[in-house]
């Protein structure tokens, strides 16, 4: 069941960064209030680059910061791990959707361009697969080009954390979110998206309001794939 | 911290290391097992189901979170995305209204 043309083009990566960029407002607002985040809790510069390019899982760097605290003890360095792998569980199915579509590329060049994997190139280049295109360029174009975005836009953040003092009132919170329901919208193609995506709400609506936090982002989702797997049409 | 903007204490460096191999290991983590999972047609289907089932379980916490403002402006980006199929048109009107109905207070 692998695909057999997967490609992989220069023209690929520009049409994969060009998708982004209805986004970049809202990347670069993120990233501009993790810098300031970071600062305001004393991290030196360096410390936040690095922090900020190497995990590049927005969310969860948000919430380890609420955990820090210097100097940092051994229970708080576990702690932030933790919270880590809790809100990024969900790249684990993000991860294995992608396999009918790249595994036929081979593992040298998935392995590492698995490390820019993020909801959103995931999910630009699952509509363009949707649309028949095989040319995984577009997940390694916009995971390059978010990357490159977000890597640069924690810089004005950390130094000049006041620019955009309310991000909310520019209603930068609601980019991501919005592009997210936007690409929800091709994907619905009957009665089969219908129920899984009531029983993924439901379970996710249900696991946030007990134990809140990133779990339901997992608990919907399997639920969510099993419906679908076992509903024949 | 006092060292200055260039320095970096070991522990932090320690702490970034770990969620960088934590997240790193999910990231690749999926796409290996699937890997050495045959793929039938019952795991195909629920691997189709995962990316709807995955952004309804995303954004469906940040409305109930966000409130009536929030879900207001994924209702219009839906909407937009219905009838005029360009993302960004769909994202800027959502960020439109969010902007609107924060002016106005709500």
């Amino acid at each position: 069941m692998l695909e057999k043309n997967v490609t992989l083009s220069l023209k690929g990566c520009t049409h994969g960064a060009l998708m982004c960029v209805p986004v970049l407002p809202g990347i670069v607002a993120l990233g501009a209030v993790f810098g300031t985040v970071a600062a305001q809790k004393g991290l030196t510069f360096v410390e936040t680059v690095l922090m900020n390019s190497l995990v590049f899982a927005g969310a969860s760097q948000f919430v380890a910061m609420e955990i820090y605290s210097d100097p940092l003890s051994w229970g708080t360095l576990i702690a932030m791990i933790g919270v880590t792998g809790a809100v990024n569980m969900r790249m684990l199915l993000i991860g294995a959707s992608l396999r009918p579509w790249l595994g036929q590329v081979p593992s040298y060049q998935t392995y590492p361009a698995l490390f820019f994997l993020t909801d959103l190139n995931w999910l630009l280049t699952l509509t363009e697969y949707d649309k028949g295109t095989r040319d995984w360029g577009v997940y390694l174009g916009s995971g390059l080009f978010v990357w490159s975005i977000w890597s640069l836009s924690v810089i004005p953040g950390y130094f000049a954390g006041s620019l955009i003092s309310d991000p909310k009132a520019f209603g930068l919170d609601v980019v991501l979110p919005a592009f997210f329901a936007a690409l929800l919208v091709p994907l619905w193609k009957g009665k089969r998206q219908t129920v899984s995506w009531f029983i993924a709400g439901g379970v996710a609506a249900v696991t946030w309001a007990i134990v809140g936090g990133y779990w339901s982002i997992f608990t919907g989702a399997i639920a969510g794939a099993l419906a679908g797997a076992y509903l024949d049409d | 911290m006092t060292e200055g903007a260039f320095s970096a204490d070991m522990m932090f460096i320690l702490v970034v290391f770990g969620m960088t191999a934590v997240t790193y290991a999910l990231r690749a983590g999926g796409y290996w097992v699937m890997g050495r999972v045959p793929i039938t047609p019952r795991v195909r289907r629920g691997l189709e189901a995962l990316p709807g089932a995955i952004i309804v379980s995303t954004i469906l916490p940040i409305v109930l979170q966000g409130g009536l403002a929030v879900g207001l402006c994924l209702i219009v980006a839906a909407a937009a995305q219905v009838g005029l199929k360009k993302e960004y048109i769909a994202v800027f009107f959502a960020a439109a209204v969010a902007a609107g109905l924060r002016a106005a207070g709500l």
